[in-house]
Parts: C-alpha cells; structure tokens; sequence
C-alpha cells in the first residue's frame, strides 16, 4: 500500500510527459515524391533528420529602409571628406586637439573610439561591425548593432517620436535627432508653467 | 355726476393704455429682432444632437460656423465626421518615458480651445515619487523645478481615460455626453445642462468645468473644429479630452495634438483592432496597465514601461 503510495505520482508526471511528447508533432522518417524536369517520378526515403525543417538565414526578410529626415549634422560639418579628404587618416586613440574639441565621448568612452562607428577611410560615411558602409540616414542600424531591443520598438514605433497619420503615413526620426551620438542620454527640459491653483481662479 | 364718470373713464382707458404699451414693448425686447438674437432663438430650441436630421444638423453646423467666425475674425469650421467603421481607438503612455515638461498640456489647450482665463487643461501631469510607485496620494501636479526631470522621481499625465464603461455618461440627468462607436466619450455643449453630475461621477478628474465665460485669444483660436471636440464652448458646460476627434477621425488621421508634440515619443496611439497597430504591439510585449482598474470602467489609455 505504501509503496503505492509513492508509485502513483511518479507514474502519473510520467504519462504527463509522454502525452507532452506524444502531441508535439514529431518529424517520422517517409518517402518524397519528386517530379524531375521530364516528369519522371522519383520515389525516395528520407530520413526524419532529413525532413527536419531547418533555419536558414538567407530567409530573412531583408532589412526594411526608413523614410528619415535629414541628420541634425553641426552647420557646415558634412560632407566630412570636405576637409578630412586632404588628411592622412590616423587610426591612434588620442584626444582630440586641434578639431572636433567640442564632442565629448560620454558613450562607453573607455571602450569605444571614433572610428568604430566612423569609417576611416572614406568618412561620409559609417561602419558596421560587419563592415558594411552605410550612409548617415541609415544610422539607426549603427545603433541597432547593440540596442537591439529599443531598435526593434523603433521599428514598430513604440520606441520614439513618431509624428503623421494614425492610419496613414508616418514620419520616422533617427535615434541621433533625440540622442546626441557622443553623449546619448536625452537632456533635462525646462517644464512649461504648472496649472494655476484652484483658489486663484475666482474672479 | 356725469362727468365724474367721464373722468375716471378717461383714466382707466388711459391705465389700460399704459400696460397695454408696456407689454408690447417688453414683448418686442424679448423677441428676435435682429439676426443675432434669431441663432439665440434657433439655439434654444435646438435638438439633442443625435436627434438631429440631417437638415437640421446642416443649419446647426452653419449657424455655430457663422457665429464662430464672427466672434474669432476668421473662417472657423464645424465638422461633425462620424466615427470610422472598424476602429476603436486606444492610447498608451510610456511611463518609463516621461520626464513630465507640460509640452503636452500647453498643445492639447491650444488645438483644443481651452479657457486660458479661467484656466482650463484637460491633461494633469503628475509627478509621482519613484520609491512609493504609482499611488495617487502623493501626486503632486504643481511641481515647477528649473529642469525635469528631478532625481527620484517618475511623472504620469493623466486626462480622459476613454472608459469603455464610463461612470459619467450614466449619470448625466439629460445624456449630454455619450460614448461613441469608435469608443471616444464625447459632450453636446448644446444639450449640456452644466449639473457637473459626470465630473463627480469620473474616477479620473478628467472633466473640467467652465465656471466663468472662457476665452481665447482670437489670434490663437484653432479654427479647425469638431461638433463634440474643439469647437469654442459657452460658459456653464463641461468639457474633456476626446483625443483630438478633430484630427483623428479623418482618413488619414493626424496624430493626436499631444502625441504629436511629445519631445520624448512617450505617447502612442491607433486602433486596438488593427493587430499591426503600434498600440497592439506594445500591450502585447511590454507592461501595461490602467489607472484605478479595480473600479472596472476598462479604460482605453494604457499606462506602459518600454523598458
């Protein structure tokens, strides 16, 4: 009796699990039937390995291309080649002295430099991990390399501004309009006036 | 003897006169004279708005255009769009977001035709402390530091909640505010008795009152108006936000004036039946939740943390 006792729960976990087993659609071993180009059928068995349907990354949808405004670039600052295609490019981690004093690296500074994100040698443009060059409207692939998730809500338009129509036709901004690249953390505003007090509205 | 009665006859006949005079002057004061006093006439006995015929509502729609435009100097328009089949509108406000700057306040009063003296805003901000979380009891909404947002804190602005039972719309003694098909609460100024029944009724302070005669500055009236939204209100009615049913109702619809200005994006709204919408997006993947749930008025304003 005892023993039953102990038995039973085991034994009922157990066919729990088969059953969870049993109905999770397993891939069985079958023959394919193949038509080749002259009609000919052929007949072959396939394994159940075989049949598994696997990943493949080249379904991917392709990345979709968003309608941006123009990057809020400094006055006068871009193209970059306009000055930097006269320059030896230096790859050395240094500080900045005779241009560009006015950016302050405050994005994971100690581990990042220019140019991981700024392509060295041709800069009008950026670099991607991958090593692809793409242009200043398509930042927000830069900043997706590592924001992932807001970049997903980006997409969607849960993470950001985006202004247009509900039902209609919507304006995307880039990260770099609300974030300063170099300094990302969004600026504390001035609040506009706070209500007047209801004892103050009798008149 | 005869000239006794002669004279007093005389003066009944000239009493008599008298009142009779009077009267009729009262009588003439009190009629439609000219044109103004003919849309105050037509005004008071207009119908319930959703009793309209569409004649009715036609001549409605000309007079309030042509008394608005007069008082405003400019050309303002009344439409009366309906709302649109398959739609039922939501909005979620990201609290994580936030950083409570009042952009949203000041662009909602001036789409909106708020009172600015009285002062009327149809969204409160309030600044909540971080480490008691979302309890109301210690909100405060006159907060007015040099920069927001303050450490320590977290801000949740608040206006109609669009119920889809709204405990307002039940107790009005004369159905002045009904919930429409696209789920937007909305007012017949016209048919607004001023009882303020629903304003004690909603959960939320949503409802505001115009207790003196509102104005607006003619250079800063919004003349693109809706019947139940923006268009300018009389004194003695209530009013609430009806997430700006002027711009959203058109197809395409603008975004809401308030979620449009939102210097942060912490604002989003579309249609909860459209599974593609933004708004579906975000209350299937991130924490939502509404404001007083335990009352059940199942508000269409969600409360989110994107992060």
């Amino acid at each position: 009796m005892k023993i039953l006792r102990t038995a039973c729960p085991t034994l009922v976990l157990l066919g729990i699990m088969s059953l969870l087993f049993l109905s999770a659609e397993p891939v069985f071993a079958a023959k394919v039937k193949e038509f080749d180009r002259s009609g000919q059928l052929t007949v072959t068995e396939k394994s159940a390995a075989e049949l598994q349907p696997s990943y493949n990354i080249k379904n991917r949808p392709k990345e979709k291309t968003f309608e941006v405004p123009r990057p809020p670039f400094t006055e006068g600052i871009f193209p970059c080649t306009q000055c930097h295609s006269s320059m030896k490019p230096n790859p050395q981690r240094r500080t900045l002295t005779d241009f560009h004093t006015d950016i302050v690296l405050h994005h994971a500074e100690g581990e990042r430099w220019c140019t991981d994100c700024h392509n060295l040698l041709d800069r009008d443009k950026l670099r991607l991990v991958s090593g692809e060059l793409i242009s200043f409207d398509e930042s927000y692939r830069l900043c997706g390399q590592c924001h992932g998730d807001k970049f997903r809500d980006w997409k969607v338009g849960v993470h950001g501004k985006r202004t247009g129509n509900w039902n209609g036709d919507k304006q995307y901004l880039l990260c770099v309009h609300c974030h300063n690249p170099h300094d990302p953390k969004f600026k504390a505003l001035k609040p506009l006036p706070p209500p007047v007090r209801p004892g103050a509205l009798r008149h | 003897m005869s000239e006794i009665k002669n004279n007093s006859y005389d003066q009944h006949r000239s009493r008599r006169k008298f009142l009779k005079g009077m009267a009729a002057g009262i009588g003439l004061i009190a009629l439609p004279g000219n044109e103004a006093s003919a849309s105050i006439w037509e005004e008071f006995f207009q119908k319930h708005f959703r009793e309209l015929s569409k004649d009715e509502l036609k001549g409605v729609i000309t007079r309030l255009e042509k008394d608005y435009s007069k008082k405003y100097g400019k050309q303002v328009t009344v439409k009366t769009t309906p709302p649109i089949e398959g739609v039922r509108y939501g909005y979620a406000l990201d609290i994580s977001r936030c950083i409570g700057c009042r952009r949203c306040v000041y662009a909602c009063v001036k789409e909106n035709n708020q009172s600015r003296d009285p002062q009327i805003h149809w969204i409160r901000v309030l600044q909540l402390d971080k480490e008691k979380g979302v309890d109301l009891s210690h909100a405060e909404q006159y907060y007015n530091p040099e920069k927001v947002p303050e450490k320590g804190h977290f801000y949740m602005p608040v206006q109609c909640q669009q119920c889809e039972k709204p405990p307002c719309t039940k107790v009005c003694p004369v159905q002045a505010t009904w919930k429409e098909n696209d789920g937007i609460v909305v007012v017949d100024y016209n048919w607004c008795i001023g009882c303020r029944y629903c304003m004690a009724a909603c959960p939320y302070g949503a409802r505001h009152f115009n207790f003196g005669k509102p104005s607006i500055p003619a250079s800063e009236v919004n003349p693109v108006t809706h019947y139940l939204g923006n268009r300018p209100r009389p004194k003695g009615v209530v009013e609430k936000c009806t997430f700006c049913v002027q711009r959203t109702r058109e197809q395409p619809g603008r975004y809401p004036a308030c979620e449009e200005i939102c210097p942060v994006g912490a604002r989003k709204f579309g249609n909860l039946l459209d599974p593609e919408s933004e708004i579906r997006y975000l209350m299937e993947k991130k924490r939502v939740f509404i404001l007083k749930e335990d009352l059940n008025t199942q508000p269409k304003f969600f409360y989110f943390y994107a992060t």
